[in-house]
């Protein structure tokens, strides 16, 4: 009865992402081998697993930085162009894993890059100035300013965005993704080199992107971060998905453990085989000490 | 190294004089130096510029005395006299420094071009030696004074190197200036108008020296003044106030320029001024395609040759193959379109390339344009352009009756042919000014400039790279075929070998990287005054002209070594050296330090 009502309410609303049986071979490397994700609007979705699980490989599929050998991404019901910027325009924006910000421009013109696909202004316009030019121009300022505010940033719009402290550069990344007004953003590491403070900033400010009506797909490597963020996890090992679910049903699972801390090999020494060798330890060590004497 | 770090306290001078001596001595020496050139400094008139005459400088006696004057002037600011303050905002030493290095540099270059030209040192008279002695007085006294800046010049206290070379870098290196003093507009304008005014009869000067060795004297003391001006915080000032009337600065640049035929009695050096304007015309177009989006193209020239093979084949000349007679807009829109047209074509297949693979495809498409030119002529292959011999006689411009080959008197001054073409080439430049900062100061501006950083982020936010990328190539392709409209007539012959890749005679391709590079990737002004040092200096210096490609390289490294954001800074790039304690770059000098540490705690 529950199971048919759960599918009920899905069906109710389309997913803002819908990524399904996602496959990228490399040559005779599979990286990522037939991926399930949906994320539904207003919810944040946590991306966890082991290093070179495929991650950022996904979220390349995603974004249409590498086109998926196999399987398709719908955005809002319908399927995604395999180009970047197509899919930007689409309404899904990014960050990245190691920062790529415009590091010789200013933080305000970093934003103002990314209103790029919500402004329509062309040479022409440009060189002829026109009234409509200025308008465009002044409001594009306006909005990319609100954001630099929503973030914290504003009173170092005129700073060169390579200036900016490591945790502020994370930020800015996420305002200018933020500036082409996307349904749903993808974050890649957020917190990486973060110190805890910064860590809690960052969380506010994906939640006070999710209550703006974002959805998030997050991928992060701090536990707490997610768990305490995501309303779903899946966890992707060796490329494929292991487990999706709530926070708790994902930290309960043997599996995700074994993932992430190894499991132990067949044969294993088991607690009885401790205990004996410490015996025999103990007793040589008694035989040597009466020798001795 | 504890020695060192004492000795580099303060604002102690490269050499331990007291500043009232060390005042005195330049005094002395730059007085000495004023009245020596009075004095004949050579017996024969064989030398250029009569420097014979005892009772009155001439020739390069001129530049040692604009030298002198000047160090004087800067001497006499350092003792605080009310009202000339506004010279130095940011301390006087430096400038009195520079301009005696530059009085030296400039008079010891003098003396020792009249003994290698005329053989030996017996060709120069006791005045001579005098200048040569109270110059090098001057600078010593100089090096005396206290500097302005008084931080350690060291990376770290414990840097190698022996502390007077850092004394000699602290006392050479330039102070911000102190806040300026509110003016009100009006004053501030007159400054521009005045400063602009000043850079034209540098400039026109420049132009008109007549002998080599005048115009080295000439660069010599230029280059070490314009030094001292920095030094002295009045290009700082100048710069804060350019940006902050753009339009004013902008407007007057264009006047100045415009002023130039107007102070020539004859054609020579227009001519220079007209090679100059198409030159740098073409480096701006070439600035929106590598300063902009960051594109590396080596054969830009082809497109100043498509535009200017477009006109002169519909200019009406003779041996033209189709044989129309446009009229002259007519003819601009069509060298505009072909090149237009052209640049699409090489464009579209090319730009899916990135980096060096587009850099040597467009070196080779740039020579595939020049060889066809060659084949098109009848025999290898269509006759279209006449082969090696071009296309000759492109008749004189008529615009609305006024012949540009016919000289005329306007307002009272005469203006040759080349002068006419001069302010012709002028309007084209100031659009292409005009379409090179609207662009770059718009959505798609933006966008070249996020592609040139990082392609695939710039992608990633929605940004069609491919599509501005060829639009970026496209608009350069334009505005360097609408320059070529012009140069057909300028020059009135069109042939291959005028677009090469590299050569002695610019535009070429490398000159124009180069003046792009050199003046200052993505600025305005930055590729014209580029361009301007390009051209001028291999046109006056002609008897280098075997050495030419030698020295244009070691400039460049030079350049690349000491100031690689070129002439003029990109407005990103001064923000980059403006502000400090930001970035996250570790200092490299404090790693010994960290290693003790690191031992200690192992023990």
């Amino acid at each position: 009865m529950t199971t048919t009502s759960l599918t009920k309410t899905d069906d109710h609303s389309t997913p803002i992402l819908a990524a399904t049986g996602v496959t990228m071979r490399f040559g005779g490397l599979t990286a990522v081998r037939a991926v399930d994700l949906t994320v539904r609007p207003g919810e944040i979705v946590g991306l966890i697993g082991p290093n070179g699980a495929g991650k950022t490989t996904f979220f390349n599929c995603l974004t249409g930085l590498y086109v998926p050998t196999e399987g398709r991404v719908a955005y809002q019901g319908t399927v995604l162009p395999p180009k970047p910027h197509l899919v930007t325009q689409a309404g899904i924006a990014r960050t990245f894993q190691n920062i790529r910000l415009f590091a010789n421009m200013t933080v305000l013109e970093n934003v103002l890059v990314g209103r790029h696909t919500r402004t329509k202004e062309g040479l022409a316009s440009a060189l002829l100035r026109l009234p409509s030019f200025r308008r465009a121009e002044q409001a594009s300022k306006e909005r990319s300013m609100e954001l630099l505010e929503f973030t914290g940033l504003a009173t170092k719009c005129d700073h060169l965005a390579r200036n900016l402290p490591y945790g502020e550069q994370r930020k800015l990344e996420i305002a200018r993704a933020l500036a082409s007004e996307p349904g749903l953003l993808l974050l890649d590491e957020p917190t990486a080199g973060m110190n805890p403070q910064e860590t809690r900033a960052t969380e506010e400010l994906v939640l006070a992107v999710r209550d703006q009506g974002t959805a998030v797909l997050v991928i992060e490597h701090d536990m707490r971060f997610i768990f305490r963020l995501c309303d779903r996890v899946a966890v992707l090992v060796q490329g494929e998905k292991l487990i999706e679910g709530t926070s708790e049903t994902v930290q309960a699972d043997e599996r995700v453990i074994a993932a992430y801390l190894g499991t132990p090999f067949e044969g294993a020494p088991g607690s009885d085989e401790v205990a004996e060798v410490e015996a025999a330890e103990a007793h040589q060590h008694t035989a040597q000490t009466e020798d001795g004497q | 190294m504890t020695i060192h770090t004492t000795t580099l306290d303060g604002t102690s001078p490269p050499l331990p004089l007291s500043p009232t001596l060390a005042r005195a001595l330049t005094a002395i020496g730059t007085i000495g130096a004023l009245i020596s050139t009075f004095v004949a400094w050579t017996w024969t008139t064989s030398f250029p510029g009569n420097l014979t005459v005892t009772g009155y400088p001439g020739g390069l006696q001129l530049i040692t005395l604009t030298g002198a004057v000047l160090t004087t002037v800067y001497l006499i600011v350092g003792y605080g006299i009310r009202g000339l303050r506004w010279l130095a905002p940011a301390g006087t030493s430096g400038p009195v420094l520079y301009l005696a290095l530059g009085t030296l540099g400039t008079t010891w270059y003098t003396l020792l071009a009249i003994t290698v030209d005329l053989g030996g040192l017996a060709n120069l008279e006791p005045g001579g030696y005098i200048a040569a002695a109270t110059t090098l007085i001057a600078v010593i006294g100089a090096l005396g004074l206290p500097t302005d800046s008084a931080t350690d010049p060291r990376p770290s206290p414990n840097a190698p190197g022996p502390p007077s070379w850092y004394r000699l870098r602290r006392a050479l290196a330039s102070v911000p200036p102190q806040r300026a003093k509110p003016l009100p507009v009006w004053a501030e304008i007159l400054a521009i108008a005045i400063a602009f005014g000043i850079g034209l009869y540098l400039f026109t000067y420049g132009i008109d020296t007549e002998y080599a060795e005048l115009f080295l004297g000439y660069l010599i003391l230029t280059s070490f003044g314009f030094a001292a001006l920095n030094s002295a915080g009045l290009i700082a000032r100048l710069t804060a106030l350019t940006t902050k009337h753009h339009n004013i600065a902008l407007a007057a640049a264009f006047v100045a320029a415009a002023c130039f035929p107007f102070t020539q009695d004859n054609d020579t050096y227009t001519s220079v001024g007209a090679y100059i304007l198409i030159f740098a015309t073409v480096a701006l177009g070439l600035n929106v395609v590598v300063g902009l989006a960051g594109l590396l193209d080596l054969g830009y020239v082809a497109f100043l040759g498509v535009g200017a093979y477009a006109a002169a084949l519909v200019s009406g000349s003779p041996e033209s193959s189709i044989g129309v007679h446009f009229p002259f807009w007519a003819a601009m829109l069509t060298g505009a379109a072909a090149s237009l047209v052209f640049g699409v074509l090489i464009g579209a297949p090319t730009l899916r390339l990135r980096g060096d693979y587009l850099a040597i495809v467009t070196l080779g498409f740039g020579e595939i344009f020049r060889i066809s030119m060659l084949n098109l002529n009848g025999t290898t292959g269509p006759d279209v352009t006449n082969g090696s011999m071009g296309i000759p006689n492109v008749p004189s411009l008529k615009i609305f009756g006024f012949d540009f080959g016919e000289n005329h008197n306007i307002l009272g001054y005469p203006i040759g042919p080349f002068g006419n073409y001069y302010l012709l080439m002028l309007l084209v430049t100031a659009f292409v000014v005009l379409v090179f900062r609207r662009a770059a100061e718009s959505r798609i501006g933006r966008a070249w400039v996020a592609i040139r950083e990082d392609e695939t982020a710039a992608t990633a936010m929605g940004i069609n790279g491919f599509r501005l990328k060829l639009l970026a190539f496209a608009l350069g392709a334009t505005l360097a075929g609408l320059a070529g409209t012009v140069q057909a007539h300028v020059t009135t012959t069109v042939t291959p070998e005028q677009y090469q890749f590299a050569g002695p005679v610019p535009p070429n391709s490398a000159f124009l990287l180069a003046a792009v590079i050199l003046g200052g990737m993505g600025t305005l002004s930055g590729p014209i005054i580029g361009a301007a040092l390009l051209y001028l200096i291999p046109a006056k210096l002609d008897f280098m002209a075997d050495y030419q490609l030698l020295l244009f390289g070691l400039a460049l490294i030079l350049l690349m070594r000491f100031r690689p954001e070129g002439l003029v800074a990109d407005r990103r790039k001064q923000l980059e050296f403006h502000e400090t304690g930001q970035l996250d770059v570790p200092d490299q000098d404090r790693l010994p330090g960290q290693g003790i540490g690191i031992t200690k705690a192992e023990a």
